[in-house]
């Protein structure tokens, strides 16, 4: 700041500087998180849903937190969900961090091409999932498979979808993770950053279109708010009170850019709604109940045509960018260790324990009964082959599908192809 | 049947499919109240409402993305970009999106989305308001191109195109909006209103895409053009006085091959005519697929009449468009090789 100051005061201004945003610590160095400000939990108002962006301003630079220190929930956003409603969650996000775990180390042994895991960030998918209702449709991005699990999606499948084998629901068409789910409301995903969130903003619109009850959840990464659709549906969610929620997942990274590059020097994620004139919030990622709370919030208000809201999910990356990164290379390797708001499954378990409907037995109970789940899922799925087995989608499929009916020069190359 | 502009048929064909099918949806940059700044949406939003047919703020990516949406929920979007030229921020949603969403989720999301765009050169647009980038279309894999060049075919095309399920892009010759246009810029315009196919019959008709139509029969030279350069072919064959057999392909992907195939073998030559500039345009295409079907019966090498590899300049207008003198000229070429 002061050699701001110093720029303005003195008489001839100085040769111009390019200022390229660095984060506060990289690799060798000792983690530091002081710039998050962290607000105790329950101290942020709940609003009435039908509340103007204006007259909350301030909860798009706060963060909304349910769950305290000691594991308890408090503040006007807790008490939505029962303890069998929180032990579900708790299920939900265990398997996702399981198959993760799984799918991680089948990459590993060659069996798929790529892998993305979510670690850290099991709360945001898990619990916003049950927050909608049936026929609601997700946008997802390639970190949103919480979202799958939650709605009951099978684990078979997206092993399936992983190892491109002869039961993968997209026929060996996409690479790893890029699931697609219409039945379960989980939009197709598509390797390009951010296309996705302005076309649940036009989904949430043709449903007001035909007067229907569905409302559409957009997702995004903190890196890819940088990309033109970021904005374009912002202006068309604001213009036509489109019945979206705009979920932005702020892990801190893209792939290794601190997200001070796509936000710049000032504000929060959340803070880019108000320009819009869209109700923004900010909640605890890491917190279950939190996210919960604030999804049903901004659900509740699309469903009632009240129009949008943003939502800036605070959390951290923890694993890897992909089975292709290594973040040793860009960031301390305890990074995530020191990060304040903990871990996502840690915090809601021993929430349940201080409410007496969990153990530390009963955890590992469940962590073993999940774990062979996952695993016999995968082993069911690998019946059906995997990446370079001989047990692959027919390379007939590969020309089928690029349009509702074959037109003859495909017919002529598939020939060609002597499939 | 009633005689209708080329504009007063693209409106009809929209008006015509509003009125079938609820889930048809216009929208696009002034379309709304304005009716358009061509007037191709003019009365739809009175007759149909704000909800079936609206403004949308300046945004090409936005226009198209949100259709994407629309479209995988089930609506028929048949949205409009400006000018061709105004495209590109689109391009991204019409490649990586439209294009492939069928293909990637294995049919449990498909685009049936028509993007109409004005295209085409001839009306001192300059650089952003001339070009032809069907070639940037042609190239993607799961979209379909189709280029009118005339009232009738534009109404029939647009509705086949409104009703496919898979994204069309409709490229509307804007030289063409008003009357046909044969090159000679320097003659007043014929009105569509004195032409055959400015007769445009009312109701719902559909012309299939993928089929191509002789405009006129030949025997000296086949000559594959589309759009404007259709008009401009058949005037260069007449004063020339070639035996031109003029295929208008009507819809660039998918190809009518076997009517171009059918036509060369019997011609022994062809001559390719776009607006669009040469190098990778889609005459590079149809040069090699003629070239791959008609070898054994081509007696010249196949010529290709296009656009300089230049953006398109504005003084220059008649120095750059392919006229009639040019296209002559190489249908002299050809039968004298």
């Amino acid at each position: 700041m002061s050699s701001r100051r110093e720029a303005v005061r003195s008489p001839e201004p100085a040769p111009l500087k390019l200022h390229v945003p660095e984060p506060a610590v990289r690799p060798g160095g000792t983690p530091d998180f002081s710039n998050i400000r962290i607000p105790r939990a329950g101290q942020v108002d709940r609003p009435n849903v039908d509340v103007d962006a204006e007259a909350i301003r301030d909860l798009a630079f706060s963060v909304i937190r349910v769950l305290n220190r000691d594991g308890e929930a408090v503040g006007p956003w807790a008490g939505a969900l029962s303890d069998s409603e929180l032990l579900e969650g708790l299920r939900h996000m265990m398997t996702l961090r399981a198959f993760d775990a799984r799918m991680q180390m089948a990459q590993r042994q060659g069996k798929t091409s790529f892998y993305m895991q979510h670690m850290g960030e099991e709360a945001v998918s898990c619990a916003f999932r049950k927050a909608l209702a049936p026929g609601d449709m997700n946008f997802p991005t390639y970190r949103q498979a919480g979202l799958l699990i939650a709605g009951g999606y099978s684990l078979v499948e997206m092993a399936c979808q992983i190892y491109s084998n002869t039961h993968d629901p997209l026929k060996g068409r996409q690479l790893p993770v890029m699931y697609s789910s219409r039945e379960h409301g989980f939009f197709s995903i598509s390797g390009n950053l951010a296309t996705q969130y302005i076309q649940a903003v036009g989904w949430a619109m043709a449903s007001a279109i035909k007067n229907d009850t569905k409302i559409a959840i957009a997702w995004i990464g903190d890196g890819a708010t940088a990309e033109s659709d970021f904005h374009a549906a912002l202006v068309f969610a604001s213009t036509y009170r489109a019945p979206v929620v705009l979920n932005i997942v702020n892990n801190q990274w893209a792939i290794s850019t601190f997200q001070g590059i796509a936000r710049g020097g000032s504000g929060t994620f959340a803070a880019r709604g108000l320009g819009f004139g869209i109700p923004a919030l900010r909640v605890d990622g890491n917190d279950y109940l939190a996210v919960h709370a604030v999804a049903k919030w901004a659900c509740e208000r699309a469903r009632r045509n009240l129009g949008p809201t943003l939502i800036e999910h605070v959390t951290y990356r923890v694993g890897a960018h992909s089975t292709s990164d290594d973040p040793a290379g860009y960031r301390p390797k305890t990074e995530s260790e020191a990060w304040p708001l903990g871990d996502p499954v840690i915090r809601l378990k021993n929430h349940l324990i201080v409410r007496g409907a969990w153990s530390e037995e009963r955890h590992k109970q469940a962590e073993a009964e999940i774990l062979d789940t996952v695993i016999s899922a995968q082993k069911e799925a690998e019946s059906y082959g995997t990446l370079h087995s001989e047990q692959r989608p027919s390379a007939r499929d590969m020309f089928e599908g690029v349009f509702a009916e074959m037109p003859p020069h495909l017919r002529r190359q598939r020939q060609e192809a002597g499939v | 049947m009633t005689r209708r502009t080329m504009i007063e048929a693209i409106r009809d064909a929209m008006d015509v499919m509003m009125s079938r099918d609820d889930d048809v949806v216009v929208f696009g940059e002034d379309v709304g109240y304005f009716g358009g700044v061509f007037r191709a949406t003019q009365g739809l939003q009175a007759k149909y409402g704000t909800s079936r047919c609206f403004d949308t703020p300046i945004s090409e990516l936005g226009i198209v993305g949100v259709a994407v949406g629309m479209a995988a929920y089930g609506l028929k979007p048949c949205v409009e970009i400006q000018f061709a030229d105004y495209m590109y921020p689109a391009y991204d949603q019409i490649v990586s999106e439209a294009a492939r969403l069928r293909y990637r989720s294995n049919g449990q999301f498909t685009c049936p989305l028509v993007v109409r765009m004005p295209t085409g050169g001839g009306i001192f647009g300059g650089q952003t308001h001339s070009q032809s980038p069907e070639a940037l279309f042609t190239h993607v894999c799961g979209i379909k191109t189709v280029v009118p060049s005339n009232p009738r075919d534009a109404k029939g095309l647009l509705i086949s195109a409104i009703e496919d399920p898979d994204p069309v892009i409709f490229l509307e010759p804007k030289r063409l909006y008003n009357g046909p246009f044969d090159g000679h810029h320097d003659r007043p315009v014929t009105p569509w209103s004195k032409h055959d196919l400015g007769e445009v019959d009312d109701g719902h008709f559909a012309i299939p895409l993928g089929s191509a139509a002789i405009r006129r029969q030949g025997k000296a030279v086949t000559i594959l053009a589309y759009g404007t350069m259709v008009h401009v072919a058949e005037t260069a064959a007449a004063e020339t006085d070639i035996d031109a057999e003029i295929i208008d392909l009507r819809t660039l992907l998918p190809l009518d091959l076997d009517t171009i195939e059918a036509s060369v073998k019997k011609t022994g030559r062809c001559v390719i005519v776009h607006e669009a500039t040469l190098t990778s345009g889609f005459g590079a295409e149809l040069c090699a697929l003629v070239q791959t079907r008609c070898f054994y019966h081509l007696e010249a090498p196949i010529v290709r009449v296009a656009g300089w590899d230049t953006p398109y300049p504005h003084a220059q207008e008649w120095d750059y468009f392919p006229g009639p003198a040019r296209i002559g000229r190489a249908l002299i070429e050809t039968l004298e090789a």
